[in-house]
């Protein structure tokens, strides 16, 4: 589980494991991505962060490894204060290392906001996104810092989307050192 | 030999015409299939707003209908619009009956996004009597042939739909505290943005083809949404994961989707002017 700040999400990862006839695939790994809400039934807006989740988690692992099998990974929101997307990100691919999944990359998961003002802010909490102009959330992948995943909401300019994108991209060195410093710790104690 | 290629190896087939830019049904890297889009109050009579989008041979029609409703306690001026986006299973045949699969599902996010992002309706406009009734717009937006851009379509639906909606005038009897609707007095709705939508399918991690068709984005690594309205500004850069791009592809996407935008508010702007006169 990751908890920048207050929000929390725990993640679980099942697979390389038996895939139901239905849904397997002849020559890759079939990922199914399951987003659990803190409360309530998981609707529209979780389906759609789904697709989000999986496609860009389908980027990554090298699914023709382990081709008829089913890959399954399971998100509980355990708190919300902002930046859920990119937390859910982080998590997820924490839980890839962990599982020990073959990858071809790490990505992580960056929220900007841009203020009334015109001022990037990263990683807003719940009140700062309600009163920012509009919030951008990348995925950025480890290797050359290319742009995995990208959402909006809210309208900006052409510059200001740049902008978000250029510091996202350096905020990204922080959370793999991040990563690093995690996996370092877990194995250095057993 | 060619049309065994092309079921064999489909992607190889592909490969070789991208070498030479361009595609297998002879358009451009850049080029969009032919849009066009019936815009009369008659594709759909018993809504309030209707319009059928055709692009190549994606058909999308979309159906407004609106509604009465009390508006919400924490939002006491504010309306609703519901946008719904379904794929049955008469448009291609990975879509099955049932529930609403995740597709359908995305898309409808999206829709709602596009139309909360780039405020092309206030949903102030849409309230009729603070605390006492609003509007409710429902946007049911159908699949009627699916071969690929899907989100393209539904955008450009909706938005030639809502411009076809004309709302009749609601009073509120002061004495029975019933409302009165009129339906001789219509006035159309509200449209302050307009949105455009251009999608992008990526080959091989390095090549961009804008408006890809089914075949293109089943071999395509990657898709890329970008959402402008007419000052250039970005409502949505939509890009669900596949294969990963730099912040200058990026940028070429958008460049093109502002082109993009112009192209298609030249013929919107077209099809009303030659439908006004009646």
């Amino acid at each position: 589980s990751v908890s920048p700040g207050d929000t929390s999400v725990l993640a679980g990862l099942y697979g390389p494991a038996e895939a139901k006839v239905s849904k397997e695939l002849p020559d890759r790994a079939a990922l199914e991505v399951l987003l659990r809400p803190k409360v309530g039934l998981p609707g529209v807006l979780e389906r759609s962060r789904e697709q989000l989740l999986r496609q860009t988690c389908e980027a990554v692992i090298l699914g023709v490894l382990h081709p008829r099998t089913a890959v399954t990974l399971v998100l509980q929101v355990l708190s919300d204060a902002g930046s859920l997307l990119s937390c859910c990100l982080n998590t997820a691919c924490m839980a890839l290392l962990d599982a020990g999944l073959p990858l071809t990359a790490l990505f992580c998961g960056v929220t900007c906001a841009l203020q009334p003002d015109g001022t990037v802010l990263l990683d807003p909490t719940a009140r700062q996104e309600e009163e920012a102009r509009a919030i951008l959330t990348f995925a950025i992948s480890s290797t050359e810092r290319k742009v995995l995943m990208a959402t909006t909401k809210g309208s900006c300019s052409v510059e200001e989307m740049q902008q978000c994108l250029a510091a996202a991209q350096r905020a990204a060195d922080t959370i793999f050192e991040f990563y690093r410093d995690s996996v370092h710790r877990r194995y250095s104690k057993s | 030999l060619s049309i065994c290629s092309r079921t064999v190896e489909p992607l190889e087939y592909y490969r070789r015409f991208l070498k030479e830019n361009c595609r297998p049904d002879g358009r451009e890297l850049g080029e969009f299939r032919t849009t066009t889009y019936f815009f009369s109050s008659g594709s759909i009579t018993t809504a309030d707003g209707s319009a059928l989008v055709k692009l190549g041979n994606t058909t999308v029609i979309c159906g407004v209908k609106a509604e009465l409703a009390a508006p919400a306690a924490d939002s006491a001026n504010k309306g609703y619009i519901v946008p719904n986006v379904e794929l049955p299973s008469l448009c291609a045949e990975r879509f099955r009956s049932g529930p609403p699969g995740e597709e359908a599902q995305a898309a409808s996010q999206f829709i709602a996004d596009v139309i909360e992002n780039s405020q092309m309706i206030v949903k102030e406009d849409l309230c009729i009597a603070n605390g006492k009734l609003a509007w409710v717009l429902y946007c049911d937006i159908i699949c009627l042939d699916y071969d690929g851009n899907l989100l393209d379509a539904s955008v450009f639906a909706l938005l030639a739909a809502l411009k076809n909606v004309q709302l009749p005038s609601v009073t509120i009897n002061e004495e029975t505290g019933l409302s009165e609707v009129n339906l001789k007095q219509k006035t159309p709705l509200i449209i302050r943005k307009h949105p455009v939508a251009t999608s992008f399918a990526v080959f091989d991690d390095t090549l961009l083809i804008v408006d890809p068709t089914a075949e293109e984005e089943d071999l395509g690594t990657g898709t890329v949404t970008i959402v402008t309205d007419e000052e250039g500004r970005l409502c949505s850069v939509h890009k669900p994961g596949g294969s990963p791009l730099t912040g200058a592809k990026l940028q070429d996407c958008i460049t093109r989707a502002i082109t993009r935008h112009k192209e298609v508010k030249k013929l919107i702007d077209k099809v009303i002017k030659s439908i006004t006169p009646k």
